[in-house]
């Protein structure tokens, strides 16, 4: 088995027919009807892993003016050779969902609504509450027993009991290194994701 | 996964069992059609509902929620008995033939060495006898009665086709055709998978019942071929990448572990004593645990300080910080604050009334998704709360799709694959690196002018990703392959890594990936495909080392050739060696060597397969695992009958549950088996297709199915509003009565099982209520993954 | 010019319904509201807003469970009944087969959704017109596959030449036989030929395929007139009644919040 080899996608500038005109094994005259408009013609194509199971089936993405217009299989992905099932079939509405969050959203203590805010203020609020909690609740060393003296052992062990983190199968390999690094460096114990449910 | 999703149609005869591939990894089903179709492969599903998989399964098995390890006993026992195991695999690529210490003992459900008290076994006599040297003594006609091999033997003696069918329900016909089926694998040349999943894993025996599957491949010589492997089809699109840059509480990148605050832990030094295996490629630790310290805190990270070692945080070794505990530690108003990255636990967690009245304990809350979620809104009326008692603050970040921003994710397969931009994130949404990028840069504002303990590890973390709030995730990736500190150049391999603080790596098993500057291989789209079994190596980049099947020296067989010609994976070519460096020959094929590859066959250590283990073969028998060296069979925490098998019913090395909110239901009251599962159509917790209008329409609303049986015994019609009620709660939802689920016969008694998707909740277009509200808090004895899976309930009409 | 046709086999398919949204992604169709429907399948029926669907069949056959799931669209009929119903001229057979349907020239008399014997044509609650499968023209003209047939990730859809696809899927079902499977061809003469094949494991009514499907005439049109008109309406009456209907926006339900992509 060898896959075909249809120019492998060129990242900038590729525009949708080079990339698409396949190899159906019929002629491409057109059809004797009234032919709506084609989409896709101009857009620009980007591709992408679906991002539900753990396929990693390949999308592409046809983009005009900053928009998602189009989403379908990518044909040359070795794993799903362009097909998709019912959830990477309906990529397209993740990036146009009238449900998807505008601005943040705060709730304060006791009140029974969200109210809308700015990024800087919620990052500057969050940053405080970290350090807050963190310097009320960090241990810095801890008593344990030396099984060769008998006696007691102080061992530094820099870490908060006071905060979790829980998330991270929805994220990049690349943020979740940098979660990772981020709340081992604030001494979080507490740091558990999807794969542990 | 051991093997990749291509690979599923180099196999004869693909055993799903703990997985609903179809269903929930629709892809696999491309492959495994190709396997029958052109190989005349054979699919076996095994699952206690009959499932979209079972529908295209050329064999289907009923089976009870639970039973895994006494279904799988009893192959591995029919396997042993009619010799129809690969002798010459089992016999060198395996431990088979070591000789265990003569201690080491199993009676009545308990293996030597338990403490009941503690309810912890201490692995001593589960070990191999040595000789003077240290080296451990075998005996390869596997006739010595404390051989591995027959151990094994008489441990699986007990599990014979009665007994097994009487736990398992599985009519005893369906059964033996099964065993002869898939025993047929053993045969050389022929090659069989195992596929699982969640059903496999969300059991107070989880991990054993994974550790049966490994077992039963190894027997069979179906590790390390292609076809074969033991193939988790994990659930998310990056729960693999999330699991290698290690999200969870015991590792550090790259399956390290975290050290504990415990004297072999007080140092560096003691550290990679304590950590670092004698033998096997884990012997080269100290280099990939130097190289992420320096990654971490750069210049700060020096010999004179331990390259920074104490500024990680060390665990409590008698605390469990797993997602149960950290709900429990919740509700005891033990966490003040806590992140919740796209995960939705009111939802996706186990005993969600428990884990919602937790969040309330919480001073605050930070939420990041698409969507608002049932976590994010767990204070809200529509939740069941009252807002005015709630005093936690709740943030709610509007996060970015994954079209919205750059970076790779790790398929099942270990393909790291690079996700371009597609457009910018809409309204005012934020990556998750932006928001981790932008927080980090605040709170290490905020202890700028500290000198205090708690601030040292914050000021010196290495943090340098650009000065914009979105962090330049090309230099992050350069970062997690590693490079030279002196020279900024990208280390090519992780052969590479020192442990003199000279190179950084963010994360070892990545290493590789990114080898020098300007070639980010997780981009690369060359879908050729050599010799034509699917590997595809120049597609995107595989981790380790680009390897495409694991273990991949156990496809050839001493001397280094294929067990048959249409299994070629790598082999040893007598003709291709360089005659003037003296070579003999050289391994060649359609992988990348999961081996040492400089030896011959005929060298020693020439026919050692598993390199990551110390004994460098694979093991029948282990003391990795906190239940014993063999999987044996326990029944859940909630089950209906007594353990045939032994006098112990539970795991005896299970944390035994808190019961505040998480009572335990008996089965006079709860007679049903409950067990929660996924649809093709949903996603995990649901936010992420219960938003989705197309998605939405397929299931519209939770439903919980049924068989025709149990429903003709409660008055249920299809359709009916029910109530399904366990000792922790109730939910009130349609019933599917179908044809799909049947009653078993368990020890003579009749016995019905009801299947929950665990995908509703109350926001979305799709609602509807919550599974979890009727799972317990309860874990596997190694990973405290919650028993999802086999639970009790009871069923009635709702009025 | 050659036929093309697409080619379903049930016994590939599972009933992952890629291809119910691959559909509506392509072809913009909104979300139809939908509630528990006691089984796997939803939307209950084709309609103007979802032009392919799965059914989902339960079978015991002496004790063994089967789970039967097979893709439901148009069929392109060559007699197509629909075409033969349409006052309105609105319906088209190509010379490639299919039967394509002018939006702007359908008034919404709703003819041609009671004469179709597959129950394959619905009313679009968005746009007030009869609609139904394409197959997907455009993308056809632009080399590329219906988007249905693309999406299957177990080829269980294929799409080309009407002569390939009939002999593809006489060679499965001969492949079938084989293995002992009860499999025949559906499509090949039904009603002058269709231009869906079905490779069925089974017989065409397990699959809510009608064993010898009949054509409408116009004669059907001519009697719902001589209806009307008995009844004292006069034979113009629907047509107005169905203008002044079109052009209202259709009730949003929640599965209509987000739009197709138009």
């Amino acid at each position: 088995m060898k896959c075909s080899r249809r120019g492998f996608l060129k990242l900038s500038g590729a525009t949708g027919l080079g990339l698409v005109f396949g190899e159906l094994g019929f002629d491409l005259e057109p059809v004797a009807a009234k032919v709506m408009d084609f989409k896709i013609k101009s857009a620009r194509i980007v591709p992408t892993i679906c991002p539900y199971c753990s396929c990693g089936c390949g999308i592409l993405c046809y983009v005009e003016n900053g928009k998602v217009i189009n989403t379908e299989g990518d044909p040359d992905h070795p794993i799903n050779r362009g097909s998709l099932c019912s959830k990477g079939s309906s990529l397209y509405q993740i990036a146009n969902n009238e449900r998807r969050l505008g601005k943040p959203l705060y709730r304060a203590p006791g009140s029974s609504k969200w109210e809308t805010r700015e990024w800087d203020w919620v990052m500057d609020r969050i940053a405080e509450k970290v350090k807050q909690t963190r310097d009320n609740t960090f241990i810095s060393s801890q008593k344990v027993k030396d099984p060769q003296t008998g006696g007691d052992l102080e061992v530094t062990v820099n870490r908060t009991e006071g905060i979790a983190c829980l998330g991270g199968a929805a994220l990049d390999n690349e943020e979740c290194y940098l979660l990772t690094k981020t709340m081992r460096s604030m001494g979080l114990v507490y740091l558990e994701h999807q794969a542990r449910i | 996964m051991t093997n990749h999703y291509i690979d599923l149609k180099n196999t004869d005869c693909a055993l799903i069992i703990g997985s609903n591939a179809a269903e929930n990894h629709p892809m696999s089903f491309k492959w495994l059609t190709k396997a029958r179709e052109e190989r005349g492969a054979r699919i076996i599903s095994v699952d206690p509902r009959f499932t979209r998989t079972s529908a295209k399964a050329d064999i289907y098995a009923p089976i009870r929620s639970g039973t895994d390890i006494a279904f799988i006993g009893g192959m591995i026992n029919y396997i042993l008995r009619n010799r129809m195991f690969n002798e010459a695999y089992v016999r060198k690529y395996t431990n088979a033939a070591f000789i265990i210490d003569d201690r080491y003992d199993f009676k009545d459900g308990i293996f030597s060495g338990y403490d009941s008290k503690s309810r912890k076994y201490s692995s001593d006599t589960w070990k191999y006898k040595t000789d003077s040297a240290g080296q451990p003594l075998k005996d390869e006609t596997l006739q010595h009665p404390r051989t591995v091999f027959q151990l094994l033997k008489k441990h699986y003696s007990r599990y014979d086709i009665d007994t097994v069918c009487r736990i398992t329900g599985t009519p005893k016909g369906v059964y033996m055709e099964i065993a002869d089926t898939y025993a047929a694998t053993g045969a050389r040349g022929k090659a069989g998978t195992i596929l699982y999943a969640m059903g496999a894993t969300q059991h107070t025996v989880g991990s054993q019942n994974i550790r049966s599957y490994a077992m039963l491949q190894l027997l069979l010589g179906n590790i390390g071929v292609p076809g074969g492997g033991i193939n988790a089809l994990r659930g998310e699109a990056n729960v693999q990448g999330s699991t290698d840059m290690a999200l969870l509480f015991h590792l550090i990148p790259g399956y390290l572990n975290l050290p504990s605050a415990a004297p072999q832990y007080a140092t560096l030094a003691s550290y990679l004593e304590t950590e670092t295996p004698k033998t096997g490629y884990w012997s080269n630790k100290p280099k990939f645990m130097v190289s992420l310290l320096k990654a971490f805190w750069g210049p700060n990270a020096t010999k004179d300080n331990e390259f920074a070692y104490q500024y990680l945080p060390k665990i409590d070794p008698q605390v469990n910080y797993s997602h149960i505990s950290v709900f429990e530690a919740l509700y005891e108003e033990k966490i003040k604050g806590m992140f919740c990255f796209g995960q939705n636990p009111v939802v996706g967690g186990p005993n969600a009334n428990k884990e919602a009245k937790a969040l309330g304990n919480l001073e605050w809350l930070v939420c990041v998704d698409l969507w608002e979620t049932e976590t994010s809104t767990f204070w809200t009326e529509k939740a069941g709360a009252r807002p005015a008692d709630i005093k936690t603050e709740v943030f709610l970040l509007p996060a970015a799709s994954s079209v919205e921003k750059e970076g790779t994710v790790s398929n099942s397969g270990r393909w790291i694959q690079w996700r371009w931009k597609a457009i910018e994130p809409v309204n005012d949404a934020k990556s998750d690196g932006w928001i981790i990028n932008s927080l980090f840069k605040r709170v290490k504002k905020l202890y700028e002018n500290e000198s205090s303990p708690a601030a040292a590890p914050i000021k010196h973390l290495l943090w340098d990703y650009g000065d914009s709030d979105e962090p330049d995730i090309d230099k992050v990736a350069r970062e997690i392959n590693g490079y030279n500190v002196f020279t900024g150049k990208q280390v090519p391999g992780f052969a590479k890594l020192s442990d003199d603080g000279s190179t950084c790596s963010g994360n070892w098993v990545f290493c590789g990936m990114y080898p020098e500057a300007g070639k980010n291989l997780s981009q690369r789209r060359d879908n050729t495909d050599e010799g034509g079994l699917g590997n595809c190596l120049n597609w995107s980049y595989s981790w380790p080392a680009n390897r495409r099947i694991l273990y991949n020296r156990c496809s050839a067989d001493y001397e280094g050739r294929p067990w048959s010609d249409d299994s070629k994976l790598i082999w040893w070519d007598p003709a291709k060696g360089d005659i003037l460096k003296g070579e003999k020959g050289k391994w060649v094929g359609l992988d990348v060597p999961d081996f040492n590859a400089v030896l011959a066959p005929a060298e020693p250590g020439g026919t050692n397969p598993f390199i990551m283990l110390p004994e460098t073969v694979g093991g029948l028998f282990t003391t990795k695992m906190k239940e014993g060296p063999f999987p044996e069979h326990y029944e859940p925490w909630e089950s209906p009958v007594n353990n045939s098998l032994s006098g112990v019913q539970l795991n005896p090395v299970v944390k035994v549950p808190k019961t505040a909110m998480n009572e335990q239901g008996s089965p006079d009251r709860f007679p049903i088996i409950g067990t929660t599962y996924r649809v093709s159509e949903h996603w995990q917790a649901g936010q992420m297709t219960r938003n989705l209008p197309w998605l939405a329409e397929l299931f519209p609303d939770m439903f919980v199915e049924m068989s025709e049986s149990l429903a003709k015994a409660r008055g249920i019609k299809n359709g009916d509003k029910v109530v399904i009620s366990c000792a922790r709660g109730e939910i009130t939802t349609y019933a599917l009565v179908t044809k799909r689920f049947k009653p078993l016969l368990i020890n003579g008694k009749q016995v019905e099982e009801v299947g929950l998707p665990w995908h509703f909740g109350y926001q979305g277009i799709a609602t509807g209520e919550i599974a979890n509200k009727l799972t317990p808090h309860i874990g596997d004895g190694n990973t405290m993954i919650p028993e999802y899976k086999a639970f009790l309930v009871d069923v009635r009409r709702a009025v | 010019m050659a036929e093309l046709a697409m080619c379903v086999d049930v016994s590939k398919c599972t009933g992952c319904r890629g291809c119910q949204v691959a559909c509506k992604q392509w072809n913009g169709l909104p979300a139809v509201k939908t509630g528990f429907s006691g089984s796997y399948e939803n939307p209950p029926r084709i309609g103007g807003d979802t032009w392919t669907r799965v059914r989902f069949i339960e079978k015991e056959d002496s004790g063994k469970m089967r789970f039967l799931f097979r893709k439901e669209q148009c069929m392109h009929c060559t007699e197509a009944s629909c075409q033969a119903v349409c006052a309105a001229g609105a319906i088209q057979k190509t010379d490639r087969g299919m039967v394509v349907f002018n939006d702007d020239r359908c008034v919404g008399c709703k003819n041609c959704v009671v004469a179709c014997p597959f129950r394959a044509i619905g009313l679009s609650e968005e746009t007030g017109s009869s609609r139904k499968c394409r197959f997907c023209y455009e993308r056809i003209e632009n080399g590329m596959e219906p988007a249905c047939a693309k999406a299957c990730p177990t080829g269980a859809i294929s799409f080309g030449d009407r002569g390939k696809m009939l002999t593809q899927a006489k060679q499965r079902v001969s492949d079938l036989r084989g293995l002992g499977v009860n499999a025949r061809v559906y499509g090949e003469n039904e009603l002058g030929g269709l231009h869906v094949i079905y490779v069925l494991d089974d017989e065409p009514e397990i699959y809510g395929l009608p064993a010898n499907p009949r054509a409408a005439t116009a004669g059907l049109f001519d009697n719902w007139l001589h209806a009307l008109a008995g009844v004292g309406v006069v034979a113009f009456a629907p047509f107005w009644l169905i203008f002044r209907e079109r052009g209202k926006a259709p009730d949003k339900s929640a599965g209509t919040e987000v739009d197709g992509n138009a």
